[in-house]
């Protein structure tokens, strides 16, 4: 499986999803230049990652101004195809700007960038990011974003569910799902999404920061190795 | 020249800051009255904030050489250090004092942005940011206003720019309730002997600006920075800088680029000053001079006079001094990043600064004569003990009643501001981004950042405990010192040098020229003492609040910028206890002392007494011993005990497990000394109870006071047997309490 992280001016987790995804999981992975207008090389089986970062100083909106960078014509295509596509934080962001996914994120309720290590709980196994992960088991990743509340009309919501599209939800270190480990007033606490395909994912939390012993947090990491063993299945069909 | 300009006078010259014999000087070095752009740009250069013509003397007696050290202090924009393994650190800390008291989100923003720059521009990679912030009386309203922005001011700057924030202090008192301090810090990574420095050499060469173009923002900002803060200075707003951090990203990104294209001779940033102090720092070090070209410099308004763009500290912006004939590379580079590119002008070889606009020639200065070490003027100001000095000596312990009920004493000295937890701030700034924080989920005394590609990390952290300086300059900068190396050593680290940022009063003022000489020689003796010498860094004068009768100046405050070195990242060491029946010592003598203590300040009301016990051999020999202890793995935390003393110490210690402790005091000091006194060189260790007999014997053939406490906990806290209630109740206390004053 091959990984391309496209580099947009202002990513600054490029580099950090290069050290996982190359240094750690031992992957093959490139770094793209945002105005690069094909994804030459890249076949169905691979993963394109739209890293954490403030693209374009996060002028506008966040991600805004990035989705209409030349490469993304390309990765929007690559998605269409069945390709994979893993957007995560400012990456999430863009992602439902392309519209890619749905939804929106909006300014965190307590109008604050907040960084800190938050809870997860898995909703569902049925997805590439998932597939190693325990369903309703409490995972600790952190975030650091200033607009992640997740919002949208309550048709997508319901669709959301009924498609079993909610990878993740905030809870506590028990994994229960309620307002107070609500960290920035997402609705029904969603931290990440799959788009209906299931080939689309996002998410506000930063697995890549959870991914190594040296950092005191392995949680992450299973997402990556989810990714990696699934895509291998995928190919081997 | 231009004759349309007023005509020059001495008033003119006061008007700018300079002295009436600072003018007569520049008349001398010039030949003739200057105009108004040429004295501008003198001001500028020989105000306090460029020159350091009033504390140079004494920087210079600083330990300022090691066997690691590759630039000299001040040579360059920042320290540079080998790590070992052809890496260098470059490190530096710099305030932004003035504008943040003014323009809080902007004066603070600019001033993490500045100190980037001052590293990349190096060709560093800044890789971990620490600020330290001393603020007002908390419930002061204008005091959380100012927190409010600077923090926020902080974050936006250093999240957007994807720098980790590791580590700093948060201070408060009521000393820096007008003129609060920003003291921001970087570390950047650089391949040794893939620097870059600041300069023009070349005749011929063509000179560059790049990144954001040219405004009327920060002019006269290092004149500002140089003067009192008075009730008036909102006016000066002018004077502070806008940042851009996404600027400053692309600048970062494009800048390393073009280093790697072989095409740059030399780069500055453009902080103080802007485009004067670049061209004419590069040009006297190169012993070259430069012809610019006004009209070429991107301005973000029409009609900028001349000396409107010359001092503009516009940010976000570098001059850049290329090889002739690899002009393309540069340009590539920085289209690349759709950043302004423009060359203004070319090296000369006449040691002069010719600036022209409209086809004229508007300014002409000798370079040399503009800058620290050519013809900048140095002083010697007078100095004198101040009365509160002799006064603080007569304090009498035995006049402080012991509390009757410890419980209710330890409750309310743990809840003061300046002891909780300052996670209402660092929670809104990116702590993780580039993943190489490793305190972040396990806490040490300092920040540790792992060095991607090798078995290293570095370890940092800035302090100062500003009480200490003004109760006894001399004794206060060791501490401050000390600490500094004493809280590398309790992470598993080797202190190996510092960056300092020397806040101060007016030093026309005798008595605070007293405390600034004391305070570098106690810091020059600690340096010696650790092997750690000044790599750099900042004096920041004028920091007081004029009232109507009088002038305050801040606690002396000179913060150490520390780095240190873990050549195996698997020596590191956290301050939590880690299990239930562990053993509790305390290594260093705990004595009766409860001088300039928090306690102190909080519970008798007692402003001001002498500094703390300490001893700088003690603290060597101490420090000696901890870093065996860690390296030969005798021990499973290491925490010092700072701000708050040992009961504090020990909560710290437990919070992260929920664990607790049940420990004695000891009958030979005051209980109140005995939990709450800051008496110095002391940290707060565990041990596994099967090595215990093993630790006790090893210390005791190390000549070094120590004592057991008692045991760690399930969550209990317990005092000679007293219960001081679940430790669930004291983390409530400490992860809320600064947040309910703020959000209040």
């Amino acid at each position: 499986m091959k990984f391309g992280v496209v580099v947009f001016p202002g990513s600054n987790c490029d580099d950090d999803m290069i050290h996982v995804l190359g240094t750690v999981m031992g992957q093959d992975v490139v770094k793209l230049w945002h105005k690069e207008t094909s994804l030459e090389g890249f076949e169905k089986g691979d993963c394109i990652v739209l890293p954490g970062g403030f693209s374009y100083g996060d002028y506008m909106r966040a991600g805004a101004i990035a989705s209409f960078s030349p490469i993304m014509k390309s990765v929007i295509e690559f998605a269409n195809n069945g390709g994979y596509v893993f957007g995560i934080c400012n990456g999430f962001q863009i992602l439902c700007e392309t519209h890619l996914l749905p939804g929106v994120l909006l300014r965190n309720s307590n109008q604050k960038f907040i960084c800190k290590n938050v809870f997860l709980k898995t909703e569902t196994t049925n997805s590439a990011i998932t597939s190693k992960l325990v369903k309703g088991k409490a995972l600790k990743i952190p975030i650091a974003h200033a607009d992640g509340r997740f919002h949208a009309d309550e048709a997508t919501l319901s669709e959301l569910k009924k498609n079993d599209q909610i990878l993740f939800t905030y809870c506590n270190e028990s994994a229960k799902v309620d307002a107070q480990s609500n960290p920035n007033g997402s609705a029904l606490n969603i931290a990440g999404i799959c788009n209906a395909q299931r080939n689309v994912f996002g998410m506000m939390p930063h697995p890549e920061r959870a991914s190594e012993n040296i950092l005191g947090n392995m949680d992450g990491k299973a997402l990556f190795e989810s990714l990696i063993s699934l895509s291998k299945v995928a190919l081997a069909h | 020249m231009q004759a349309t300009e007023a005509l020059v006078t001495v008033e003119t010259a006061k008007n700018l800051g300079l002295k009436a014999d600072e003018y007569e000087k520049i008349i001398e070095i010039m030949g003739r009255v200057p105009n108004f752009t040429e004295l501008s740009i003198f001001s500028v250069m020989w105000s306090e904030h460029c020159s350091y013509k009033n504390s140079i003397t004494y920087l210079k007696k600083l330990p300022r050489e090691g066997e690691r050290l590759l630039v000299e202090a001040g040579e360059e924009n920042a320290g540079l250090v080998d790590i070992g393994g052809g890496l260098a650190c470059a490190f530096k800390i710099e305030s932004h004092n003035h504008p943040s008291a003014i323009e809080p989100y902007q004066g603070a923003a600019t001033g993490v942005g500045g100190i980037h720059r001052d590293i990349f521009t190096m060709g560093a990679r800044p890789i971990a940011a620490l600020n330290s912030l001393r603020f007002g009386d908390i419930n002061e309203k204008h005091t959380r206003h100012l927190v409010k922005g600077v923090v926020h001011g902080i974050g936006d700057y250093g999240n957007c720019f994807g720098v980790p924030m590791v580590g700093g202090e948060v201070y408060f008192d009521k000393c820096y309730n007008q003129n609060i301090l920003v003291n921001a810090m970087s570390v950047g990574i650089v391949k040794v002997g893939e620097t870059v420095s600041a300069i023009a050499d070349g005749p011929g060469n063509p000179v560059f600006i790049v990144g954001s173009a040219t405004g009327k923002d920060g002019i006269h900002g290092a004149t500002f920075a140089s003067a009192d803060l008075t009730e008036d200075s909102a006016e000066d707003l002018p004077a502070v800088q806008v940042g851009d951090p996404f600027q400053e990203k692309l600048l970062l990104e494009a800048s390393l680029e073009a280093i790697k294209t072989g095409a740059i001779v030399g780069m500055q940033d453009m902080g103080a000053a802007g485009i004067t102090c670049s061209t004419s720092e590069m040009s006297a070090k190169s012993k070259t001079g430069m012809v610019i070209d006004l009209d070429k410099v991107p301005t973000r308004q029409n009609d900028m006079k001349a000396f409107e763009i010359l001092l503009s500290e516009s940010q976000e912006r570098m001059l850049i001094v290329a090889h002739k004939g690899k002009e393309h590379l540069l340009f590539e580079v920085f289209d690349k990043w759709d950043l302004e590119c423009c060359e203004i002008g070319t090296v000369t070889d006449t040691g002069r600064l010719e600036y022209f606009q409209n086809g004229e020639k508007v300014a002409d200065v000798p370079a040399d004569p503009l800058v620290l070490g050519g013809g900048a003027p140095i002083y010697d100001r007078e100095y004198e003990e101040p009365a509160y000095y002799a006064k603080l000596q007569e304090f009498d312990m035995d006049s402080i009643e012991e509390p009757t009920d410890l419980l209710a004493t330890a409750k309310k000295l743990f809840a003061t501001p300046n002891l909780v937890s300052k996670r209402w701030v660092y929670e809104q700034y990116d702590s993780m981004v580039r993943t190489n924080s490793m305190s972040r989920n396990e806490p040490s005394d300092a920040a540790l950042v792992r060095v991607k590609g090798t078995q290293k990390a570095l370890a940092v952290t800035t302090d100062c405990n500003s009480a200490y300086v003004y109760a006894d300059p001399y004794i206060g900068a060791m501490i401050a010192v000390s600490e500094a190396a004493r809280n590398i050593v309790c992470s598993g680290g080797q202190p190996v040098a510092i960056t300092n940022c020397l806040n101060f009063g007016n030093p026309y003022d005798k008595g605070v020229y007293w405390q600034f000489v004391n305070a570098l020689k106690g810091m020059g003796e600690a340096c010696i003492k650790f092997n750690t010498p000044v790599t750099g860094g900042n004096v920041s004068f004028y920091n007081q609040s004029v009232y109507k009768d009088r002038t305050e100046p801040v606690f002396p405050t000179p913060t150490i910028g520390m780095l240190g070195i873990l050549d195996d990242y698997t020596e590191q060491m956290t301050l939590n206890f880690k299990n239930e029946g562990d053993v509790i010592f305390v290594i260093g003598r705990i004595v009766d002392d409860i001088a300039s203590s928090e306690y102190l300040r909080i519970i008798h009301e007692v402003a001001h007494s002498p500094a703390p016990y300490f001893d700088l051999e003690e603290e060597a020999h101490l420090q000696k011993v901890i870093a065996e202890l860690i390296k030969e793995k005798m021990i499973l935390s290491a925490h010092d005990v700072s701000d708050g003393g040992l009961f504090t110490t020990l909560v710290e210690a437990s919070m992260q497990y929920n664990l607790g402790f049940h420990v004695n005091t000891n009958r030979d000091v005051r209980k109140d000394a005995f939990l709450f006194g800051e008496g110095q060189s002391r940290v707060v260790i565990s041990v596994s109870s099967d090595f215990e007999d093993i630790l006790v014997n090893h210390l005791l053939g190390q000549n070094v006071d120590f004592s057991k406490l008692g045991v760690v906990s399930k969550g209990s806290i317990q005092i000679d047997s007293q219960d001081f209630g679940p430790i669930e109740d004291w983390k409530e206390i400490h992860d809320n309490t600064l947040g309910q004053h703020m959000e209040n």
